[in-house]
């Protein structure tokens, strides 16, 4: 049975697309069939991630219209071949999408994969709230910052109401996945601690993402951190996380908490 | 076309919620008063129609054209006026409005339940509602509580116009909680909380943990500017007390 999971944040530029190439590359290593789908219409990005962007021929738009068939236009990685990508079209907008083609793809896609991840494109708006509409659990990606916490908690809100599954009265799975997080600066105050994030946005933490420069080689080098970096600090957590979202919920409680103290003895020690 | 063939014209009644302000004298210092708070929250009206209330400010025409002009040009839209005198015409001035209600509920503990002449013109349901709290001898002033079980995200705006709102959760910064009656956050309280909103001064609001955004019972506000610092992060009640916001900690 098939999973559709939304990487989605609100705000821009705090790790959606990074985060839905390292979970799908992540996800695929441990040989599950992954598709990893750029809803960012008009501004794609995932394809760069992915190191994809010289092959993408077909697109998300051209298969939710019928122009083109999933088999055209499914772009298979080269290092993991159970990980593929449904790029964005560049050069249409969010509005060339409609309801009833994502609709169409998404249910296509499920009879194909074990695992549709859907990157979402920032804001509030149809392209957004089309990434998620169709999915079945939500990784609301978020800094440890105000403004990206505040929009975090609006996304929420949001995957508990205008998604399929909310209206249909099922409860929507939704985990935390903190990124960008720096545990010294954290400590001086400078950042949202992990405690106050979870206080204040109230779901289960997936993983805890340390700030690190190879994330961003690993985007420019068209890699997903968790193939291309496998020994960075910051592969270790999505390749954590991805073990976690796979795992389900009853995974989750207990790692956290442990988790939790071992951050806290971090803080502990640099703060002395 | 003859006039019987041409469809008829629909006239509709339909009843809505208005904030309504009340000057006060003199009004130099009331008007004084209001620049102060709209200073400091711009937004607070926004858009909203506003109705003046003049009862027993005892203006002439003349200082109330120059009164609803001094409010056109803080923004600020008058939508009518109640308590003005009967022999003004109304050229210049917003129109006339009587027999205005304040929320069911603070009406059915003040005015006696024969106000018959107020129930004609209220819509059926809140006359159904009245009827009912008759029924039930001493009338509490919560008489539909709203209670939701998760925790209220940024962006929601949750509005009970009937009686109190009970959240088994945090209230996230930048949503919004307008209750009739009082309102319960059993979390913390970081958005908006607006307890007796449509006109209930005995309303009350707790919470787990203050860090609201914006607090205000029975139009009295306090934007989290205004609330003590040692007063922040911790169970709070707030309530009016001789016309003042009153926060005290909560144990």
């Amino acid at each position: 049975m098939a999973k559709v999971v939304v990487v989605t944040s609100g705000k821009g530029g705090v790790g959606k697309t990074t985060t839905t190439a390292a979970l799908g590359a992540a996800l695929a290593q441990a040989g599950e069939k992954v598709v990893v789908v750029d809803f960012d219409v008009g501004l794609r990005n995932l394809d760069l991630v992915m190191g994809a962007e010289r092959r993408v021929v077909f697109d998300l738009i051209n298969v939710a219209r019928g122009e083109a068939n999933l088999s055209q236009a499914l772009i298979r990685d080269r290092r993991v071949d159970t990980l593929y990508l449904l790029a964005a079209s560049q050069t249409r907008d969010k509005d060339a999408l409609t309801e009833e083609g994502v609709a169409q793809v998404i249910a296509d896609l499920r009879t194909r994969f074990d695992w549709v991840i859907c990157d979402s494109p920032a804001g509030i708006e149809r392209g957004a709230t089309l990434a998620m509409r169709f999915a079945d659990m939500a990784v609301v990606v978020a800094n440890p910052e105000v403004s990206s916490v505040r929009d975090s908690d609006r996304i929420i809100g949001l995957l508990d109401s205008k998604t399929v599954k909310a209206e249909s009265g099922e409860r929507m799975e939704k985990y935390l996945l903190l990124t960008r997080y720096d545990a010294a600066r954290a400590a001086r105050g400078d950042m949202l601690s992990v405690a106050d994030v979870l206080d204040i946005l109230s779901i289960p933490l997936i993983g805890i993402v340390p700030e690190s420069k190879d994330v961003l080689r690993a985007s420019n080098m068209g890699a997903p951190v968790s193939i291309g970096h496998q020994a960075s600090p910051a592969a270790a957590a999505y390749l954590e996380a991805a073990r976690r979202l796979a795992g389900g919920p009853s995974a989750l409680a207990a790692p956290i908490a442990e988790r939790k103290s071992l951050f806290g003895r971090i803080f502990a020690r640099r703060a002395a | 076309m003859t006039v019987t063939d041409a469809p008829a014209i629909r006239f509709r009644g339909r009843s809505y919620f208005a904030l309504t302000l009340t000057p006060e004298a003199p009004l130099g210092a009331w008007l004084g008063r209001l620049d102060a708070c709209l200073l400091r929250s711009p937004g607070f009206f926004g858009a909203s129609p506003l109705i003046l209330d003049f009862e027993g400010l005892a203006l002439s025409r003349g200082e109330a054209l120059e009164l609803v002009g001094e409010l056109t040009r803080r923004g600020l839209r008058i939508l009518g006026l109640e308590g003005a005198a009967a022999d003004w015409d109304d050229g210049g001035l917003p129109p006339r409005l009587a027999a205005g209600r304040d929320v069911p509920a603070r009406d059915a503990r003040e005015a006696p339940a024969n106000d018959a002449a107020s129930r004609d013109i209220s819509s059926s349901d809140s006359d159904a509602r009245q009827e009912s709290q008759k029924g039930s001898q001493h009338v509490s002033r919560a008489p539909v509580p709203l209670i939701l079980d998760a925790p209220v995200r940024s962006g929601q705006s949750i509005v009970n116009p009937d009686g109190d709102v009970i959240v088994i959760g945090p209230v996230g910064s930048g949503a919004e909680i307008v209750a009739a009656g009082s309102i319960h956050v059993y979390g913390a309280l970081r958005g908006r909380a607006m307890a007796g909103a449509y006109g209930d001064e005995s309303a009350r609001i707790f919470c787990r943990r203050l860090e609201a955004e914006l607090i205000a019972i029975n139009g009295l506000y306090q934007t989290a500017d205004d609330i003590e610092a040692r007063l922040r992060a911790k169970p709070a009640q707030i309530r009016l007390a001789d016309g003042a916001m009153r926060v005290t900690p909560f144990e």
